[in-house]
């Protein structure tokens, strides 16, 4: 039993760090997201430069292998810095949908090209009207001359505008809301017929509505009808990783508003020498370490593959949910005005946090399905006893 | 212990909607939430509720209130707020005109308050200071007495809309000899006088209303001064009463509730409706009940003024809880946009965006994280309330 880091891994979370302090302080990160597409390529080509983009990927596709403590690591150290590059989007949605789910021929073109950062990829899956529920898609493919034509519109799709390929999920049978039926397609998003309207998050990252007019799909990822158990799969790794980005983000909060507790002075002493004040700060201490303890929790069980696994991931996107929220108000709270201002990195880190926590569903609606979870755990559990007695 | 309405109030009531449905109309609406149009659109607006004689329900008759009933300003509140209609800017009308009227003299009154009904002077506050924010008493910028004017030395910060402003009451140090709380005083300053600028501070909902203002050797007449020298924190007092008073905004807060559980109606995911999820529902339940204890929390303080006692301590716990609902319902806004909470939609139309409301719900719940902070924070408040109502 032990929660540290390996020697790989401490090199990985150093040389991140390192990044974030050299290049990511307040005003360079303004200049970084005030780029086209929100983010630096000169960036990108380091990270590739590096290895950090070959980290997930297998080892027979040019990876590094890596498990969910090394994306961890990564996420949560972008999360402190509050990176703009699309490293979810590409490396993790985009890429593990391609690792997951495309043939070996895909796989060979496509994931190579990644790891170079020569490729940038982005997951459609989200929908005008099915909010947080993963199977609600009503975008169509169907068959035609031994392919497919999507027709229907993504929306909010992260780093929609600079990719170049984009993971489609889209009905291929069932009803609208049904979780059979949904089938992933790798769409080149220069096919004619795509059109991409892109804007920006509260955070600075760059999203898109994509709309697909007899646009056919270059290839179909995984089995036909099949694509909701590997979105579930990918998305549920990538909520393992937005939420250590969160923890990521919550400590630097924590640190900037202690620190300014500690040197801001009204009444003649510090503000933090106000035990209301302290009270507080111990709150979204504590808040902290509950995120970090189910984030290890989490992080455990998927490596171990426990049956955990899927409750300990809940638990953590509620607990990161939750904590985002009272650690970010508390944080623009205690600021003062200070914290109302863009003249402090308080309001990026607190709107990156309220981004995070809609991503793939917010703590409420994860609320819901852990009790299902738990739910029907019990029900099986007594069942089982009863059929025993 | 009685809160129907009688035939004059529902008489009145019709009147009030009678007026607004001529008065607010769409296009104003439509400008008053532009920024760039906002300063005129308000102006007409306030000059549309002058004409009626409904500006300034707070001042007693004789300086243009209405001399309406509790109830009557209750049904007032409820129609504007519930017509989508905006509160008048407070600086003037709600915060400065009282401390003139209780404080002021003859010629003060007449200069100063039929510009304040007619909207020709738009005011911004001075009071915090950079190192002045919960403890404001400790503020710094310096008027020095100079024969018949004074020069004042140094700034005020969050001072919102003073790049609107043609005036701005300003507690400055004319003494620091004494106890903190001494030696301020009560000044109006035209915000034209040399040596008078503006900086803008850019803020995390993207909207311009935040501004330091700077002095340098600014001169101001005595003449300006409220009161006497040195008393100005008395005067200031009294006004942050009326300022907590008016920064509650329940009637704002039921109509938000109202719009709220509506968005919810049609917002959709897997085919359900969201007012169908029990976690939302009840967290719009907890938000409506603690709105219906405070609406009647704010009808037994207007009740204890028309009895003419004064709005003491209480408004503290009204501006606390106001605000706490107030932020309630921005964030309930801002989860009913689910996933578009965090999208900006910039110059996009609805239709390019795909989303109608998400960009204002973030807007607001991002300019709504201030209520907590201005008008003295909420942890002052709570410390006001410990000292002055508990007696802690």
């Amino acid at each position: 039993m032990n929660f540290n880091l390996n020697e790989e891994q401490v090199l990985i979370k150093d040389s991140i760090a390192r990044f974030v302090d050299e290049q990511y302080a307040f005003d360079k990160r303004n200049a970084t997201v005030a780029m086209q597409h929100g983010f630096d390529p000169e960036h990108w080509r380091q990270f590739a430069e590096l290895g950090w983009l070959s980290i997930p990927f297998a080892e027979n596709h040019g990876g590094f292998g890596g498990g969910p403590v090394d994306i961890m690591v990564i996420m949560q150290e972008f999360g402190r810095g509050l990176v703009a590059e699309p490293y979810l989007a590409t490396v993790l949605l985009f890429g593990g949908l391609l690792e997951a789910g495309a043939d070996a021929q895909v796989q060979e073109t496509y994931i190579p090209q990644i790891i170079a950062g020569e490729l940038q990829g982005a997951f459609a899956y989200l929908e005008k009207q099915s909010r947080y529920a993963l199977s609600d898609i009503a975008v169509t493919a169907t068959e035609k001359d031994n392919g497919w034509i999507l027709n229907g519109e993504k929306t909010v799709v992260l780093n929609g505008g600079a990719a170049q390929k984009l993971v489609v999920a889209a009905r291929t049978g069932g009803t609208q809301t049904d979780e059979s039926g949904i089938t992933l397609f790798l769409v080149d998003a220069q096919t004619p017929g795509v059109s991409r309207t892109a804007y920006r998050m509260t955070d600075g990252q760059e999203a898109a509505n994509i709309v697909f007019a007899e646009v056919p799909a270059e290839c179909v990822l995984g089995d036909v009808g099949m694509g909701f158990e590997l979105m579930r799969d990918v998305v549920d790794r990538a909520m393992l990783a937005t939420s250590a980005q969160a923890l990521g983000a919550m400590e630097h909060l924590q640190q900037a508003t202690l620190d300014y507790c500690k040197t801001r002075e009204q009444f003649g002493v510090p503000i933090g020498s106000f035990q209301a004040l302290q009270h507080r700060l111990v709150d979204t201490f504590a808040a902290c370490e509950n995120t970090r303890s189910l984030l290890y929790r989490a992080v455990c069980a998927l490596q171990a593959d426990s049956e955990d696994a899927a409750r300990s991931l809940l638990a953590l996107k509620i607990m990161a949910g939750r904590a985002g929220r009272h650690i970010g108000g508390e944080a623009i709270q205690l600021h003062g005005g200070m914290g109302m201002t863009n003249e402090m990195s308080v309001g990026f880190y607190v709107k990156r946090l309220m981004i995070l926590n809609t991503l793939f569903g917010d703590a409420d609606y994860h609320a819901q399905r852990f009790a299902a979870l738990a739910n029907s755990a019990a029900t099986e559990e007594s069942g089982s006893a009863s059929r025993a007695a | 212990m009685d809160t129907q309405f009688s035939q004059e109030d529902l008489a009145f009531r019709d009147e009030v909607r009678a007026f607004l449905d001529k008065a607010w109309t769409d296009e104003l609406k439509t400008r008053l939430s532009n920024l760039a149009t906002m300063r005129d659109a308000t102006i007409e607006w306030q000059r549309k509720l002058d004409a009626q004689g409904w500006l300034a329900p707070n001042w007693p008759v004789e300086h243009g209130g209405t001399g309406w009933s509790v109830t009557q300003t209750f049904i007032f509140n409820s129609e504007r707020a519930a017509a989508g209609a905006p509160d008048v800017m407070p600086f003037g009308v709600v915060m400065v005109a009282p401390v003139i009227i209780a404080y002021g003299n003859d010629e003060q009154k007449a200069r100063f308050l039929p510009r304040i009904l007619s909207s020709e002077d738009w005011w911004c506050q001075g009071y915090s200071e950079p190192g002045a924010g919960s403890d404001l008493a400790s503020l710094k910028c310096r008027a020095d007495r100079d024969g018949d004017e004074y020069v004042i030395n140094g700034s005020k910060i969050w001072t919102t809309y003073a790049q609107y402003a043609d005036w701005i009451f300003c507690l400055v140090r004319t003494d620091s000899s004494g106890r903190k709380q001494e030696g301020i005083t009560f000044l109006l300053i035209d915000m034209k006088s040399p040596g008078v600028s503006v900086r803008p501070i850019d803020t995390i909902d993207g909207f311009h209303h935040l501004n330091e203002v700077f002095f340098d050797n600014v001169r101001v007449p005595v003449e300006n001064r409220i009161g006497e020298e040195g008393k100005g924190w008395t005067y200031a007092k009294s006004l942050l009463v009326h300022e907590r008073l008016s920064i509650a905004e329940v009637a704002n807060s039921k109509r938000g509730l109202q719009e709220v559980r509506e968005l919810a109606r049609r917002e959709t995911g897997g085919g359900v409706s969201l007012l169908q999820d029990p976690l939302f529902a009840q967290r719009l339940t907890e938000t409506e009940i603690q709105l219906m204890a405070v609406e009647y929390t704010e009808l037994r303080a207007l009740a204890a003024i028309a009895e003419g006692q004064e709005p003491g301590p209480e408004s503290s716990l009204l501006k606390l809880q106001g605000t706490e609902i107030q932020q309630a319902v921005q964030t309930l806004r801002m989860d009913v946009a689910g996933y578009y909470s965090g999208a900006l939609q910039g110059e996009l139309s609805v239709e390019e965006f795909g989303h109608d409301y998400a960009d204002h719900a973030q807007k607001q719940y991002f300019r709504g994280r201030a209520s907590s902070i201005y008008g003295g924070s909420n942890e002052v408040q709570k410390n006001i309330t410990a000292k002055y109502v508990l007696g802690l």
